[in-house]
């Protein structure tokens, strides 16, 4: 088998209305082997996005319990070298056109651009990529994680609202840490903060794990942040290579926020504001770990399906994406404001949460950023500036 | 003080316009530092805080008025104040994570919404037992029983649903659509109409009782407040069915309708993030908690005016006022 496919069955069995229908939604990812992060603490968990889209789809059925509608996740889990095209054809021969990814951005825009995906909504639960939203955006595809403009307008705007405007920015060599570095650099120039200084980490400490590892690290943070008047270290490091050493080895004292410290983020840990407990609590029960971000956009973008399908009265694809991409669409996702897609790149409109290991700090956009229409458009790319030209 | 000013010229116009409210008492429920405030309604002033189980929010009392009904939330279970003594005398069982109920008319039985697991449950208040589970949608929250006791409303925060539940057979037996997380389901006193909050829709939908249909949806703006700010919670209806008060979370507001035409006729600045709301026992005041200011707001329903507030604990979540 090139692919395992795994059909979630409802969990509840549905009420005794007439008609009932059933609306088949697709997960399509692939196993990717992950490295340890940095720190030993946040193992990468093998079911994470998936786990969301389950419980989506739980919550969906206790809701079409009394719709008369029932709801199924046709799970694609394409091994690493499988092919991920074929993966994408398996579903759509069982009919399905709403597809919730866990993909790369690159995989993303290969199997939306297949003939057979034509007719089919791609519902992008784990990219941050600009270019998505940008020059290479997509109309069969709608994003549910806010974009690393949206994280990084929404770090700025805090770090300005605090009037922490000097900024010394780390920029590391991995996967995305230049791509938010330039968000970084944009959301500055935008919100008026200042980057005093721009710094390539290019330091591998080799014997990090080594009992005397961190002295190296201590001296090398040091010297590397000595000299320079900042108000925050802003460090781009996606990888969690080394901006979780930061933190209290700098020069002067000074915070860490970005990819470590005060992190701009879909979800956190300690989010527990507006109801979230109780999703916290029902991801807890069934995962047994914590929610992560792709998990949270895997789960809305369920929702977002449940929500197209009950407000529309119908399980027909067409009619629910239909929904969904109109202004009646609106999704409750426990972060206290209405959710709904930017019709010039689709992107879901969110507040940003921001919080450490511990502390949810503050959630953006911050009270006084306006916007002529939502404030909630003052975080990530806005229309007169948007590169998409859907296609 | 500016702020002194109005006040002392609200007071002489209450004492002109309406004949001074009967006294009551007031309670408080803090959800952060798991007490009761209790706060004399002719002062207008604390007069005593007491403790009670993990975090209290909703309230109810008694038919008799000699008891305090008290959802502690993360204790699981619902404490029974006594009002004569202060102290808690007993506690029912709840279900996991009572957040919000209903007392039935007769005064036996309490409806509570079960946020963790999407069930109602019921419980005879004098054997202190459930009588059953009723499954309804995600989250359950807001419960409205109907002033015959035939009906219960429940809202699902995360289905958008109201559910209305036949009492006496103990089923659902109508869903009703409405906006984003629907927080509370509110009675007329005719029972001909039941009002139903949605905190992220940011509207209150109207359904006739009887056809189980949306009638209305009311909206709101505020100028100079975030459309996103608009979220109301709190609902209460004058017996008249003239006024309706709706309290809109962060949007800081109270909502004043005109309960016939539906018309949004004024908005009462309250303290921060208005949640909960009652009326005084002749209904001349609008009480209302005000979770972040950690205050309560008075209103006058014959001025329409914020006469006073109130410091009490911290998070105040519930509110009851009682003769």
């Amino acid at each position: 088998m090139l692919f395992c496919l795994g059909t979630l069955v409802a969990l509840l069995a549905a009420n005794a209305h007439a008609g009932e229908e059933t609306v088949q939604i697709g997960w399509l990812s692939r196993a990717v082997h992950r490295s340890l992060p940095l720190s030993y603490l946040d193992q990468p968990p093998p079911d994470e996005g998936v786990q969301g889209a389950r419980l989506g789809i739980a919550d969906n059925n206790t809701t079409g319990r009394f719709t008369g509608q029932s709801f199924e996740l046709a799970e694609a889990v394409v091994p690493e070298d499988g092919d991920i095209a074929g993966g994408f054809r398996e579903l759509a021969a069982k009919g399905i056109r709403l597809v919730v990814t866990d993909l790369a951005a690159s995989e993303l825009l290969t199997v939306a651009g297949l003939p057979e995906a034509a007719s089919a909504t791609f519902f992008d639960a784990a990219t941050v990529d600009d270019r998505l939203r940008g020059e290479d955006c997509r109309n069969n595809i709608l994003h549910l994680l806010p974009s690393r403009a949206m994280l990084a307008d929404a770090l700025v705007q805090y770090l300005v609202a605090k009037r922490w405007r000097d900024l010394l920015l780390a920029v590391g060599h991995g996967e995305g840490d230049e791509e938010f570095a330039a968000d970084i650099r944009h959301a500055a120039q935008k919100f008026q903060a200042r980057i005093v200084q721009e710094k390539s980490w290019t330091f591998i400490p080799g014997a990090r794990r080594t009992d005397t590892g961190h002295f190296a690290i201590q001296a090398e943070v040091a010297r590397f942040t000595q000299g320079i008047t900042y108000d925050v270290l802003v460090v781009a490091d996606e990888g969690d290579e080394f901006g979780d050493e930061l933190s209290y080895h700098t020069f002067d004292p000074r915070p860490v926020a970005g990819t470590q410290g005060l992190v701009p983020s879909a979800w956190a840990r300690p989010h527990e504001q507006w109801g979230a407990t109780q999703l916290q609590n029902r991801f807890l029960r069934q995962a047994n770990r914590w929610m992560t971000d792709r998990d949270y956009g895997a789960w809305m973008a369920v929702r977002a399906i449940g929500e197209g399908s009950v407000r529309s009265n119908s399980a027909d694809p067409d009619k629910i994406a239909g929904f969904i991409h109109s202004d009646r669409f609106e999704l409750a996702a426990f972060k206290g404001a209405r959710l709904s897609f930017r019709a010039w790149d689709g992107q879901l409109r969110q507040p940003v949460l921001l919080a450490d290991a511990r502390a949810l700090v503050s959630v953006s956009p911050q009270p006084g950023f306006l916007h002529q229409f939502s404030e909630l458009d003052t975080l990530g790319i806005d229309k007169p500036e948007t590169k998409c030209r859907m296609r | 003080m500016p702020n002194a000013l109005i006040r002392s010229a609200l007071a002489a116009g209450l004492l002109a316009a309406a004949p001074m409210a009967a006294a009551d008492t007031i309670y408080v429920s803090n959800e952060k530092d798991n007490t009761i405030t209790v706060v004399d309604g002719t002062s207008l002033t604390p007069i005593k805080t007491i403790p009670v189980g993990q975090r209290p929010r909703g309230v109810v009392l008694s038919k008799d008025g000699k008891s305090l009904y008290i959802c502690t939330s993360d204790s699981d279970h619902i404490e029974v104040l006594d009002l004569a003594s202060d102290k808690v005398v007993r506690t029912l069982p709840s279900g996991p994570d009572p957040e919000y109920f209903a007392l039935d008319p007769a005064g036996k039985l309490l409806y509570i919404a079960n946020e963790d697991s999407n069930l109602v449950t019921i419980v005879d208040v004098q054997r202190g037992a459930v009588v059953t589970e009723i499954p309804v949608g995600v989250e359950p929250e807001g419960m409205g029983i109907s002033p015959d006791g035939k009906y219960l409303v429940n809202t699902s925060e995360t289905t958008n649903m109201a559910h209305v539940i036949d009492t006496a057979a103990r089923k659902v037996v109508a869903n009703v659509l409405v906006d984003s997380r629907p927080r509370r389901a509110v009675w007329t006193a005719d029972g001909a109409q039941f009002w139903v909050s949605a905190e992220i829709g940011g509207t209150v939908s109207v359904v006739d009782a009887e056809k189980r249909q949306i009638v209305k949806r009311i909206t709101f703006a505020v100028p100079g407040v975030p459309n996103e700010a608009i979220q109301p919670v709190g609902i209460v209806i004058t017996r008249d069915r003239k006024l309706a008060f709706v309290a809109l979370g962060p949007a800081n507001r109270v909502a004043v309708i005109d309960a016939q035409s539906y018309e949004v006729l004024k908005y009462l600045l309250v303290g921060q993030r208005v949640w909960s709301l009652a009326f005084n026992p002749d209904q001349s005041r609008v009480y209302t908690t005000n979770g972040v200011s950690n205050d309560i707001s008075v209103i006058e329903v014959g001025s329409l005016k914020v006469v006073k507030s109130v410091p009490v604990g911290q998070a105040p979540w519930g509110v009851v006022s009682r003769p």
